[in-house]
Order: structure tokens, then C-alpha cells, then sequence
């Protein structure tokens, strides 16, 4: 009887544990914004591909942690020897998440469509290079270039090069469909957005049933959330302060690791007193960067010297030239006519840094004699007025898309630098191959814009990823805005 | 007639209003209303002699912003107040008089109530841009409502007195009857609900500005200093103890000092509807 009773006991506690250790298929993602729509062709906001990229969508390549170009959609391909024509081999069996096979035609439609006149693309000017694509049968295609381009397939993995289907791509900002392991379920606005695992993957299944993205911009809030158990794991974790809490916590690890975080003050060159090239020098001076570094990074950051991360193969430590000087900075302004007592308008978008470092901002410049008015602006605002139409004198923004010094090319970029020098180094990086010219020229560009300061060059900061323990195969690197969970799954 | 002694409530709130508000001041003078200068590489200095609170997540002196704050905060609401009052006392004499003009003015006062005061704060930021004007605006705005009906109320009461009617049969007009014996007899009633609008407004500034739609950075906010310093509660609890203990003791200083003069002023007041009765 005694025994009996032993054994009952013995077998409930067995039973538990049993299903204490049964793997849990939910996941729960704290992401800092809410991304403005879930359409990575219509907005550059970085909090889409957070959700988005290889989740819901996949183009024809991807890129991995490191970086690296890998095939995806595209099985393989091949290049001409002019580097003009690219024969890509498509996937079989792949489908899109509303039934429909994925064929050629699709590929024609989403790259011509993002090139197109009224494209919203915000990487439109990479599409116009596209000259036609020719199907060959449903899964072969070729892309002819008007000229060769030597990051073709680098920039063919970026989310907004993602392969849609015209019957569902106007839809996408509200009811995503892709191909990728993830179908979009539900988003709650203000609150979160749940995927669920795509049954009829072409490729290997996904490890979680669902997985739930919640928008928690408040650090506090979100370090709560992660020490009760509520949220498992938030990437890019926004407030460095915070981490302390996390120390001693047995569930909890923090990993710091990289992302090509670059934090500029953006000025608009094309306005005065911004279009002299002794004004922006003069601003870069005024500015104790280190100290931002401090405040903006928790003195976790490096300075920047030009617009290309750490993290990126292509980055080389320059030398200094606006190192503190504020005596420096109110000769040049001087130089340049500038009245103490000048009013500039510094907007900045709701997030942490930027909020911290416009305000420092501001300090350092009244010492060199600007009156900066700040002027905070919510996210649609800021996206519609100074990244979309440009009208502003001075930003501070994070770009965190890697390897984009290109943009200081672009015709619409919005702090509208023209500088014929960078076009032509551009021009020469995008026509070759060859990796050690490329690297060469990447450096050049780099140190064109430091000498030019068409934007002052903030800082870099590391990526922090709070998680529970038990979480296997999340990105604590990343290139690109990204956070892939096909291959993420509980420990065992 | 005995001038009643200062009721105790009185004497705090205003030693409590003087204790902030008095070195507030002197602060605000002394930095030319500037925020306190950014010194990076001192942030997060404990309390010492140079600065009595310790520094900010900027190196600046904790104890010098959150004053600034507290005289920031104090002028917005005060300035509201003064606002609202003014309108509102205007529009509720209006009211009190009756007619088409007076039922208009009282139908759109109940209007205006049913309009939570947060969504005409967001309203107005978002058509203007977040600045200490739209968020003055937006409090004195919501003040009206009530304003409007206290001295509706206040002004019928002494309307229907016999006095004024052997004025008005002297010849009086409206205006003349209400300037001359209406007003002065209801300002006790509005001085008291002044001040305790004014730690009402005190407490909407802050609310305001800690939702980010007050006056924007550099100029120091206590709503705004809580809401970006609430992460370093654990690690610095000072940064988040002194903003907060100061709008506390604003709002307390005035609810106080309303509570005193109350009991002063409107004593005699309250005799008057006695004798009515």
C-alpha cells in the first residue's frame, strides 16, 4: 500500500517533468517601434524587416548573419561576361502563402515594379538598372542590366527585393504575403504582431509554431516584461542603462554582438547656411563626439569618421579631422559669415538616441554661438517630411542598413549632397568585381565624405540581445535589419 | 468686521509653495531660464557639494534642473490658469445673465466638458507642433468648462439679491450691475477655485509633458525629466525621486493654500447664502 502510494507519486512527479520539458513552440519578440505597415517596398523603416525579412518574404538571395550573399529563391546562377546579363534558376515547389506557385513571372513583376516611375521603392534608383527580364519557362530568368553592377545579388537580398505576387503585393502593407516559413496571422496596432508557421514551406520547416512580435518602445516597461517571462527575447535592446538588471539574472543572458549602426547628424545641404562646406566643418568641430559616445552608447560606441560601421568588411579606422575644438568652430563660422545668434531648427523622431543626442547637440552649438530650436516629430511625420520630402536643416538619425554608402549618390537622397568626385568613385565601385578594387574604392569613398561632411559622423554602438537561456539560433550579429526565426527554437 | 487669523492649511501650503518656489526663482535668474550646462563625463555624479542632488545622464546639476523645471512648470500653469480664469469668469457672467447670448454660452460650456482634456492637448500639439504655448492652451482650455459654471453659479446667486434689483431699477444696465456688485461679491469664489485649479494645472502640465506633447528639450520639465529618467530608478532613484517629490509638492503647496483661502475668504461668503436661505 505504502509502496503503491510511493509510486503514484513518483510517477505524477515523472509526469511532470515530462511536461515541463515537452518543447515550447512560442516565441515572443519585443521590437522598439511599431513598423509603420508591413510592406518593405513602400517604406525604408527598419522596424519592417525586423518582422518581415525571411519570414514573411524572401527575395532571390539572402543575406546570413555575416552578411554574406546566399542563395534563396534563386537555386543559382550564373553571370554573363560583360557582368550585364544574370541567369537565375528559381526553387521548385515553392508557394505563396495564398496558394499560388511562384514562377518567373513573379520575379518580373516585383523587380520591374520597384524600378517603375511611380515606384515607392525606397531603393528605387538600384531597380532603374534593371533594363528588361526576360522569362525563359517558369522557373528560369534572366536579367538584363543597363550596366554592370558588381553588389547586384547583395542588393537582390535586401527586403525590399523581395519576390510578391501582383495579386496580393498592393495589399501588403496590411495583410503581408509572401513565400517565406512564417504566414503574417494577426496585428493588434499599437501592440503586436503574431506569424505562424507556413505549413507547405518549400524549404525546411520552421522550429516554432507561432511567433509574436510586441512593440514595447519603453526600456523599462520591456526589461519588466523580459524578467517576468512575458517577452523571451528583445533584440537590439535600446537602452544600455538598463542592462544592469539583467547581471544577475539566472534565465537571462545578455549578448552584446554588432549591427552597421551609424548615427548621423544629418544636414541639409542644399539649404544655407548648410550648402558651405565651412559650416558643416565648423558644426563637426563644435561637437565632442566622444562625449556622445558616452551619453548616446553608454561609452559602449565608436566615433565615426565617415558613414561605414564597424562591423563592415570594408571599414577603415580614418584619422580624426574634427576632433573637439570648439575655438576652431567659431573661427570658420566666422569665416563663413555666419552671425552668432544664427537660428537652426533641429528636428529629431521619437527614439531614445536621437532624442539624447539632439539635445547635446543643441548645447554643443550654442557654445559656437547657433540658437538650435529642437523640434520633436512623431515617426510618420519625420519619415514624410525629412527623410521623404527633405525640408529640414538638421537631423539626427541612425542609418542601419549596411553597407549603403551609395545613398550619397542617389538624386533623392534627403540631405540632398551632389558631389561629382563620390559620383565618380561610386560609379567605378558599382562597375567592377574585383573585390581588392572595390575595397579600394570603398575607402576612398569614405574618406571623400570625411573630408566633405556632408552629414556630421556621430557614432557606432554595439547591439544588445536580452534572451532567455534556452533560446537557440537567434541573430545577435546582424548586416541587415533582420531577425529570421526559421531556424530559432527552444534548447532541448 | 473681524478679519478672520489665517487658517493653518494657509500658512503650510504657502511655506511649502515658497520652499520650492523661492530658490526655483533665484535658479531660474541665476541660469538665464537655461537648462544647466551638459557636462558628459561627469553624468551620474552622486550628491556632493557642488551638486546637492549628484548630475543627470547629461553631467547636468540634477538639483538646479529640476528647479528650473519647477518654476517652468509653475509659470505654465499659472499662466493657464490666469487664462482660463479670465475667459471663463467672462463667458460664466455672460452665462449668469441669461438670455440667448447666456444659453448659448452654457450649452457650449457643457459641450466642452464632455471633451476628455488629454485628447484637445493631443489635438492642438499635433496642428501646431509640441511647444509651451499649445500645452498653456490646451490647460486653460480645459479649465473654461468648469470656470463657466462656478461663476454662473456664484453670479445667479447674487443676481436675484434685492439690492440689485433696486440697482437695476436705478438704472443700471447688465454690464454696470455685474461689474459693480456682481464681481466683487463672487471673487472670493473665484480666487479659491483659482488656486485650486492652479495645482490641477500643475499636475495636467506635467501629465503633458511626461507624454511628450509639453515644450520641447532644452527647456527643463519635471513631466518630461520623470519620463525620460523613470529607467534609472533602480540605478540612480535620485533622478527619478527629485522631479517627482517636487511636482508632488507643488500640487500639495497649492491644494493647500486653496483649501486655506477657502476658509478665509469664503466664510463670510457663505453667510451671505445663509441669510438668503
Amino acid at each position: 500500500m505504502k509502496s503503491s502510494s510511493v509510486l503514484i507519486v513518483l510517477l505524477g512527479l515523472g509526469l511532470a517533468s515530462q511536461a515541463s520539458a515537452d518543447p515550447r513552440d512560442t516565441m515572443s519578440i519585443g521590437v522598439s517601434i511599431e513598423p509603420p505597415g508591413l510592406d518593405p517596398t513602400r517604406t525604408p523603416s527598419e522596424a519592417v524587416g525586423t518582422i518581415t525579412y525571411n519570414n514573411i518574404y524572401e527575395g532571390l538571395t539572402r543575406l546570413d548573419r555575416d552578411g554574406h550573399v546566399q542563395p534563396l529563391l534563386a537555386r543559382e546562377w550564373t553571370v554573363s561576361d560583360d557582368g550585364r546579363v544574370y541567369h537565375f534558376t528559381l526553387q521548385d515547389n515553392v508557394r505563396f502563402h495564398d496558394g499560388s506557385p511562384l514562377t518567373c513571372e513573379n520575379v518580373r513583376f516585383s523587380l520591374l515594379r520597384a524600378g517603375a516611375a511611380n515606384s515607392t521603392n525606397p531603393d528605387r534608383n538600384f531597380f532603374t538598372n534593371i533594363a528588361d527580364i526576360a522569362c525563359l519557362d517558369a522557373s528560369h530568368a534572366d536579367v538584363t542590366l543597363k550596366k554592370p553592377h558588381g553588389s547586384f545579388t547583395y542588393e537582390l537580398a535586401w527586403n525590399d527585393a523581395s519576390i510578391l505576387s501582383p495579386v496580393s503585393a498592393d495589399k501588403n502593407v496590411s495583410h503581408p504575403i509572401g513565400t517565406g516559413p512564417f504566414r503574417f496571422e494577426e496585428w493588434q496596432r499599437g501592440d503586436h504582431v503574431t506569424l505562424a508557421r507556413n505549413p507547405d514551406y518549400w524549404g525546411k520547416a520552421p522550429l516554432l509554431k507561432t511567433v509574436t512580435f510586441r512593440c514595447m518602445p519603453d526600456p523599462l516597461a520591456a526589461s519588466n516584461a523580459l524578467l517576468a517571462g512575458e517577452l523571451d527575447a528583445y533584440p537590439s535592446f535600446p537602452a544600455p542603462e538598463v542592462l544592469s538588471r539583467f547581471i544577475d539574472h539566472p534565465g537571462i543572458r545578455v549578448v552584446r554582438g554588432t549591427f552597421p549602426f551609424k548615427a548621423i547628424l544629418a544636414l541639409n545641404n542644399a539649404r544655407r547656411p548648410f550648402n558651405d562646406i565651412r559650416v558643416r566643418q565648423a558644426i563637426a568641430y563644435a561637437i565632442d563626439r566622444k562625449a556622445l559616445v558616452q551619453a548616446g552608447a553608454d561609452g559602449e560606441g565608436t566615433v565615426l569618421q565617415s558613414h561605414m560601421a564597424p562591423n563592415d568588411p570594408d571599414y577603415v579606422s580614418l584619422p580624426d579631422r574634427y576632433s573637439y575644438d570648439p575655438e576652431h568652430a567659431r573661427a570658420l563660422l566666422k569665416q563663413a559669415g555666419i552671425r552668432p545668434g544664427t537660428q537652426i531648427t533641429l528636428s529629431y523622431p521619437p527614439i531614445t538616441y536621437a532624442r539624447d543626442t539632439s539635445e547635446i547637440v543643441a548645447a554643443y552649438l550654442e557654445q559656437v554661438g547657433l540658437i538650435v530650436t529642437l523640434q520633436p516629430l512623431e515617426w510618420p511625420a519625420w519619415l514624410g517630411q525629412v527623410f521623404g520630402q527633405g525640408k529640414f536643416d538638421m537631423t539626427v538619425i541612425a542609418h542601419t542598413e549596411p553597407h549603403d554608402i551609395g545613398i550619397y549618390d542617389r538624386d533623392t537622397i534627403y540631405f540632398h549632397y551632389k558631389n561629382p568626385e563620390f559620383h565618380s568613385l561610386f560609379e567605378q565601385y558599382e562597375a567592377t568585381d574585383n573585390p581588392e578594387e572595390r575595397h579600394r574604392l570603398s575607402v576612398a569613398m569614405q574618406d571623400r565624405l570625411a573630408q566633405d561632411e556632408p552629414n556630421v559622423f556621430l557614432f557606432s554602438r554595439p547591439r544588445d540581445t536580452v534572451m532567455n537561456r534556452h533560446i537557440l539560433g537567434l541573430w545577435t550579429d546582424q548586416q541587415i535589419a533582420a531577425c529570421p526565426m526559421a531556424d530559432v527554437s527552444w534548447a532541448p | 468686521m473681524k478679519l478672520p487669523c489665517a487658517p493653518k492649511s494657509l500658512i503650510a501650503g504657502s511655506i511649502l509653495l515658497l520652499g520650492f518656489l523661492l530658490p526655483a526663482t533665484i535658479v531660474w535668474i541665476w541660469h538665464g531660464g537655461h537648462a544647466p550646462f551638459i557636462d558628459i563625463p561627469n553624468r551620474y555624479a552622486p550628491p556632493s557639494l557642488t551638486h546637492p542632488l549628484g548630475t543627470d545622464p547629461f553631467g547636468r546639476d540634477l538639483a538646479s534642473y529640476v528647479l528650473t523645471g519647477a518654476f517652468n512648470t509653475t509659470a505654465i500653469a499659472l499662466l493657464s490658469v490666469t487664462l482660463g480664469t479670465v475667459i471663463g469668469t467672462i463667458l460664466g457672467l455672460v452665462g449668469a445673465n441669461g438670455g440667448k447670448r447666456g444659453w448659448a454660452v452654457m450649452s457650449a460650456a457643457d459641450l466642452g466638458l464632455a471633451f476628455p482634456p488629454i485628447l484637445i492637448a493631443a489635438m492642438l500639439v499635433t496642428a501646431q507642433g509640441a511647444s509651451a504655448t499649445g500645452e498653456i492652451l490646451a490647460i486653460a482650455l480645459f479649465g473654461i468648462p468648469a470656470q463657466i459654471r462656478i461663476t454662473k453659479q456664484a453670479a445667479q446667486s447674487i443676481l436675484v439679491l434685492d439690492y440689485i434689483s433696486a440697482a437695476r431699477m436705478a438704472g443700471f444696465g447688465s454690464v454696470a450691475v455685474t461689474i459693480r456688485h456682481v464681481l466683487p461679491n463672487i471673487a472670493p469664489i473665484l480666487i479659491v477655485h483659482a488656486s485650486t485649479s492652479l495645482a490641477l494645472a500643475i499636475l495636467s502640465e506635467a501629465g503633458l509633458s511626461y507624454l511628450g506633447l509639453g515644450a520641447p528639450p532644452p527647456q527643463p520639465d519635471l513631466g518630461r525629466a520623470l519620463a525620460s529618467y523613470q529607467i534609472h530608478i533602480f540605478d540612480h532613484p535620485f533622478l527619478v525621486a527629485a522631479p517627482g517629490i517636487t511636482v508632488m509638492a507643488l500640487v500639495l503647496g497649492f491644494n493647500l493654500m486653496g483649501d486655506g483661502l477657502r476658509d478665509l475668504l469664503e466664510r463670510p461668503f457663505a453667510l451671505n447664502e445663509e441669510r438668503l436661505s
